[in-house]
């Protein structure tokens, strides 16, 4: 394989658009690399001439909860979600859900930003953060600075591998809203112990009650892979808001709905289709029900236990 | 360029690097710390496994310039963050509490993995002081070892933890073993282990001469296709590049092979490529990077040939041909068992079992990946020392030399001089240490091109195989297709078995015909079968060849056997272990093959103690009395599986089965024993320390062993066929003993006294007087005397007949005798198969039983335990001997529920590691493994092989237990979730599978898919 040319470390948003802007097409960010270089090593993606690493872009991993947001930098890596405090009060589903990817020496490196430029519909961060209705900032070179926009995350899919990124666009952060009183979320996948290290499907579900604890008022599905990007089983959720509670018949209904909804296919060698119909079955009453409990304990308004956390890097 | 500035091991660095590299390459090859080991390339393995800023990172894909101004923390650097380093006040060596644990606990093996373990263990205690098992396993799931089984590696981090917190290292847990002798049967600790903790042990890679260029290999895109030409101009012109090597420039024999001459050092010419992976040519260039570039200016024409990739059809008469010359076509060999009269048993029995099962094409996954590094004679760079011997440290061959981790040197030697035109003695082999071999480091991988590169160029050539290149190009285990049909009676006595295996041993021969021969003769499995008729087909196909691979085929018709074993007993109602008990294997008993068993046959003695301890953990856990019959603990059903299994020691068949030892003995009080067999992680280098040290009563660190040098030590044979312990262990015992004899007779003289009462103990020669008084017919009290090894045995308090081993030497070489015995230890003769005599000279046996946990929602399958028992004879080195155990263990976890190299259509679909997942920490069970000893008399102290048979039942005890559990029975390997899911649901008993076919493709019957 070709290696890159050149390795630029900028301390800046605008210094790392600037680079990406001047070698257009030539450049690429990289991360934590975990993905990207597989790719180029297996010649799947065609090694640039230069390669923008943005994680020692100053603020790029921090977590913090502000203006009624929790906000993480694209940057924060999966170890630092995992273990973060705040975010394990408010998201769960996404400290989960990086928790089990890879082993410790690659949570170490891969960051949630790369997660979601990888644009993988199985991609376990992904979904965790698709179940928070997160919505990402995209920060994009212009001739009058820096533009920053905010969007939601589905947007930003093109398809499995493909991202709707210019090549003078980066993500800089994620932001979802606290979890509320009666509110809760988890995330359950199933693996396969041949092939590749990709999920046969991962769900994160974030429910929250109504006052009386027994009916589902409002409720959010994310499921990979079930389509070509990262899926929300609008339809379950829909079954689960409009029923009269949350009971056993509710929860097959939702998972009869997400089933008809979900376009699930045969991959080779790691599930076929009638699997993957099975498994949201057996994920979605998992996910639901440990969502559910958490909302039920979560009676009182949350209150955030590390609003600022120290930036938890290891160093 | 801006330098590269990294604080590595507490010392700053600034380097001029490309922009390019990843961490891995600057640590190993700029800065010269080859501690760290790269072994996937892709993040997977974790050999590469570094600290950078107090976390902990996969090298081998870290750019390196992320880690600029860090600091990075090796395996090198480790020993100096131990507590107490600083202040002098730890008085332990130089180590780690880490690295103490992983030698007292036999956690490294090959050594290759260590450092990443050690690595990401310390990030580990750094934070959690006192980790339990579960949250070892979570720090440890992505850090893959394959020798140990991981059991070693968990209690060695609990081992240190504890340490770390209360200052005391607890002892390795080991099973009891029958009357140790002061070297035999004790867990002493492997001479390479402290250099494998450290990262000083060094594998080929490790090694670099001045003026090294390196090598890349061109290899077939096409399963079958006829080279019409080569242009390499491009390749040529480029840059950097000296030389571009094919078919045309093999001065010698253009083919090779173990067995058959059949395998081109280059496809072209008359030879088409016959796999994909085949090698075309081989770039040899000033750097790897320009190698790799240059490959790709090679442009091969092609005349893509019909392929065959199914060993059914390629015996088919209008097949294509692979070996045009070869008079049977495709078929490599059609093995035959006769025995007894198989219409007659099978009119004898009340139940017949027939089924047909498939196992896949499996990779060895040895965490090294093959490199090889040759130089040229009369080269003047510096040459490394491979041998902790003072003297090999000065010798100097100036003979063509390659460097390679290979577990057969002369055969390496032989095929390389063969191949360059050279007589043997023109060209030197010298082992270095092998991260794993398991059998695919057997045949030649890129021996003869660097020998030949570095011929044509005058330079020493490295050749390092990526792993992915390594994972398409090496022989793999046989995928087979085996239909077996078993008859008894109803009280159970097996009456017949009639079998028909297909073996595909892919392009090339490798040992496949011996492969398949095993499997054949094995596939009556460990039972008394009065009629056997068993024919097995081992075709040649344009997959990757298939060879070697632990367990040597009977891994493969075990699984078929002890399935339908099972089977069978559900037929007769009857007991799994009751059903084996009455038809195992016993002192007396003929195999299929007319071998009468005469001795060491422990197999009934397994069973029962497998039984017993199942039984004890039933009671204990208030389960039900019937250890088969399901439990259901949540959406789980858990029950146990058994089988059994054997496996010959040594080479058998006929093949004439030997190994030489040469013993030294200096004047300083040490000795040296020397033989070319493999060390692969198995310990060869501990067991002929342990025999020498036995034999001349000398303390187990006095005896340094060198192994694997084509100029230094005799031959000790290939590293196969679980023979070393048995025949380098018995030439190294013999060479010691003939040694002694000799100290004996000059010391004798010089006491004036008879020579069979000088004894050696604990580096000292004296009289017995015991022993001598019983000659002389009186009675001296006798306190742990041991006539048996003329060794042991006290000193009479006040005797003066003493002198130390070195004055003993000393007394020796006064006498002008020489200090060196060289002994040709031949294993007991064996006949081939179908003459009826002894085929083997000794066998293995075990019984593995599994308690498998199969989820019911998702068909999720978990090995929780497993207990076993072997007969190994005797336990040389019961730490190495459990070690073996576990890992063969884990391995056949793997066989059963993991591992599947995808090959569709000739084209490999698994490219890369992370595509072939191996057992890792998390899959390790509980395992509780005992010790049987039924010594065989020829071998070293009674001892018999192990690396390959505890590996073997353990597949069908993982599937057996699935039936047991689910009623499901699973006929093809390896167990696929998402079809016995589906076959839970849709209530089918078997499931019947095509390797590489998923979900509906699995479940028999043709239904449709949903």
């Amino acid at each position: 394989m070709a290696r890159w040319r050149a390795y630029h470390t900028p301390s800046t948003v605008a210094e790392a658009l600037s680079l990406l802007h001047q070698h257009k097409d030539k450049a690429r960010i990289i991360a934590g690399g975990t993905d990207l270089i597989l790719d180029m090593e297996a010649e799947l993606a065609a090694a640039p001439d230069v390669l923008v690493d943005v994680t020692k872009i100053g603020g790029i991993d921090h977590i913090a909860q502000k203006d009624g947001w929790i906000v993480l930098g694209a940057g924060t890596t999966h170890t630092q979600i995992e273990s973060s405090p705040l975010l394990r009060a408010h998201a769960r589903c996404l400290t989960e859900s990086c928790g089990v990817i890879g082993g410790p020496q690659v949570r170490n490196v891969a960051t949630l930003g790369g997660n979601v430029a990888h644009a993988l519909p199985a991609a376990d961060g992904t979904i965790g953060l698709l179940a928070l209705e997160a919505e990402v900032e995209v920060a994009e070179h212009s001739a009058r600075g820096t533009l920053h926009t905010w969007q939601p995350l589905l947007s930003i899919f093109a398809g499995p591998g493909r991202n709707r990124l210019a090549p003078d666009q980066m993500l800089h952060a994620f932001r979802f809203r606290p979890t509320d009183a009666r509110a809760g979320n988890a995330f359950d996948r199933i693996m396969r112990p041949q092939g590749v290290a990709l999920p046969v499907l991962g769900i994160a579900a974030r429910v929250r009650m109504d006052a009386t604890l027994r009916r589902v008022e409002d409720a959010v599905i994310a499921i990979g892979p079930a389509g070509p990007t990262p899926f929300r089983a609008t339809r379950a959720e829909n079954v689960l808001t409009t029923a009269e509670a949350f009971d056993d018949d509710t929860v097959e209904k939702a998972i009869a709905a997400a089933q008809a909804q979900a376009s699930l296919r045969t991959s080779k060698y790691r599930a076929s289709q009638a699997y993957r119909h099975e498994m949201i079955g057996v994920l979605l009453r998992r996910v639901l029900q440990t969502s559910v409990e958490r909302a039920r304990m979560n009676d009182a308004p949350a209150e955030p236990r590390d609003a600022y956390p120290k930036q938890c890097s290891g160093v | 360029m801006t330098p590269l500035t990294l604080t590595v091991n507490g010392e700053e660095r600034s380097l001029e690097v490309p922009p390019s590299r990843y961490l891995a390459e600057v640590l190993r090859y700029d800065l010269g710390l080859t501690g760290t080991k790269i072994g996937c390339d892709e993040a997977e393995c974790g050999c590469c496994t570094v600290i950078v800023d107090g976390q902990s990172v996969d090298s081998c894909i870290y750019p390196a310039f992320k880690a600029q101004g860090a600091q990075v923390l090796t395996i090198e650097g480790l020993a100096q963050t131990r507590p107490g380093s600083q202040d002098g006040s730890c008085s332990a060596p130089e180590l780690h509490p880490l690295q103490d644990a992983f030698i007292r606990h036999g956690a490294t093996q090959c050594g290759f993995c260590t450092p990443g373990f050690i690595m990401q263990a310390k990030t580990l205690l750094d934070e959690n002081p006192d980790p339990t098992d579960l949250e070892i396993k979570e720090c440890l799931k992505d850090t893959y070892c394959r020798c140990t089984g991981y059991t070693s590696i968990i209690s060695s981090v609990k081992a240190a933890s504890e340490y770390l917190r209360t200052g005391t290292m607890p002892d390795a847990v080991l099973p009891p073993v029958t009357k140790p002798l002061t070297q035999i049967g004790q867990p002493l600790q492997r001479p390479d282990a402290v250099d494998k903790v450290t990262g000083a042990a060094r594998y080929t890679d490790d090694y670099t001469f001045d003026g090294m260029l390196f090598g890349a290999t061109l290899r077939s895109k096409h399963p079958h296709a006829q080279i019409r030409s080569i242009d390499a101009d491009a390749a040529r012109a480029l840059n950097g590049v000296h030389a571009v090597l094919t078919h045309a420039e093999v001065p010698g024999d253009p083919r090779h092979g173990l067995v058959e001459n059949d395998w081109p050092v280059f496809a072209g010419g008359p030879y088409p490529a016959r796999y994909v992976g085949d090698p075309i040519a081989l770039v040899v260039a000033e750097t790897a990077e320009i190698a790799q570039q240059a490959l790709t200016l090679v442009r091969v024409d092609y005349e893509v040939l019909p392929a065959v990739t199914d060993p059914r059809e390629a015996l088919q008469p209008d097949a294509p041909q692979l070996h045009p010359d070869r008079p049977d076509g495709n078929l490599l060999k059609h093995i035959k068992v006769r025995h007894g009269d198989v219409e007659e048993g099978f009119a004898e029995s009340d139940v017949i079992v027939e089924r047909t099962y498939r196992t896949p094409m499996t990779e060895h996954a040895f965490l090294e990946p093959e490199c090889a590094l040759a130089v040229p004679a009369g080269y003047s760079g510096v040459r490394p020392p491979n041998s902790k011997e003072k003297a090999a440290h000065d010798y100097d061959s100036d003979k063509l030399t390659v460097y390679v981790g290979s577990q057969i040197p002369y055969s390496d030697r032989r095929q390389v001089a063969k191949s360059l035109g050279l007589d043997d003695e023109e060209v030197r082999v010298i082992g270095t240490l092998m991260g794993g071999g398991f059998g695919g480091k057997e045949d030649i991988a890129g021996q003869i091109h660097a020998a030949l590169a570095a011929q044509t160029t005058g330079r020493p050539v490295k050749i390092l195989y990526s792993r992915q290149e390594s994972l398409i190009f090496h022989p793999k285990r046989h995928s087979t297709i085996i239909r077996i049909k078993t008859g008894a009676r109803r009280d159970g006595t097996l009456t017949a078995v009639e079998a028909e295996l297909y073996g595909d041993s892919g392009a090339y021969a490798s040992l496949g015909e011996k492969v398949m021969t095993r499997a054949t003769t094995h596939a009556t499995g460990p039972y008394v079968m009065p009629h056997a008729r068993i024919d097995c087909y081992a075709m040649y196909t344009n997959n990757a060849p298939s060879g070697a691979f632990r367990g040597f085929g009977v891994t493969q018709s075990a699984f078929a056997v002890e399935s339908n074993l099972d089977i069978l007993s559900a037929e007769l109602g009857m007991d799994p272990a009751e059903l084996r008990r009455k038809n195992v294997m016993r002192v007396g008993v003929e195999t299929a093959t007319g071998q009468e068993l005469i001795e060491s046959v422990g197999l009934l003695e397994c069973l029962d103690r497998v039984e017993e301890e199942i039984r004890k953990s039933q009671a204990s856990g208030s389960l039900p009395s019937d250890p088969w019959a399901p439990v259901r603990i949540g959406s789980k059903r858990l029950a146990w599986g058994v089988a059994a299994g054997y496996k010959n020691t040594g080479l058998g068949g006929g093949a004439p089965d030997k190994a030489e030892a040469e013993v030294e003995v200096f004047p300083d009080g040490t000795a040296a024993i020397r033989t070319s067999s493999a060390e692969m992680g198995q310990n060869l280098v501990g067991v002929l320390a342990a025999c020498t040290a036995q034999e001349l009563g000398l303390p187990y660190e006095k005896v340094l062993v060198t192994v694997m040098d084509t100029d230094l030590t005799p031959d000790g044979g290939p590293s196969t066929a679980s023979r070393q312990t048995y025949v380098s262990g018995n030439a190294a015992r013999l060479a010691a003993r003939a040694m002694r004899q000799q100290m004996q007779n000059v010391l004798a003289e010089k006491f004036d006294t008879h020579p069979e009462v000088i004894a050696f103990h604990e580096g000292l020669a004296y009289v017995d007087e015991r022993r001598l008084a019983q000659i002389h017919g009186s009675e001296l009290p006798v306190e742990g005397a041991n006539s048996a090894n003329g060794s042991a045995g006290g000193i009479l308090p006040g005797s003066t007949r003493t002198i130390s081993f070195a004055d003993a030497v000393n007394a020796l070489l006064a006498e002008n005798r020489l200090p060196k015995i060289r002994y040709e230890y031949w294993a007991p003769q064996t006949q081939p198969l179908g003459t009826g005599g002894d085929m083997h000279f000794a066998f293995s046996y075990a019984v593995h039983a599994a308690l498998v946990s199969v989820d019911t929602e998702t068909g999720e399958v978990a090995v929780e335990r497993v207990i076993s028992a072997h007969d190994v004879g005797r336990a040389i080195n019961p730490l190495s001997l459990l070690g073996q155990i576990e890992g063969g263990i884990v391995m056949g976890i793997g066989n059963a529920l993991t591992e599947n190299y995808i090959v569709e259509d000739g084209i490999p679909w698994t490219e890369r590691l992370g595509q072939y997942k191996m057992p890792g920490i998390k899959m390790t069970p509980k395992m509780d493994s005992h010790i049987v000893e039924h010594p065989t008399a020829d071998g070293p102290y009674g001892a018999k092989g192990v690396g390959e048979i505890s590996s073997i039942p353990i597949s069908p005890a993982i599937t057996n237990a699935i039936c047991n559990a689910v009623g499901v029975r699973c006929l093809a390997l390896p167990v696929d979730q998402d079809a016995l899911l589906l076959a839970m649901r849709d209530g089918e008993k078997e499931i019947d599978g095509h390797w590489g076919q998923t979900g509906q493709w699995l479940v028999p019957n043709g239904r449709q898919p949903h």
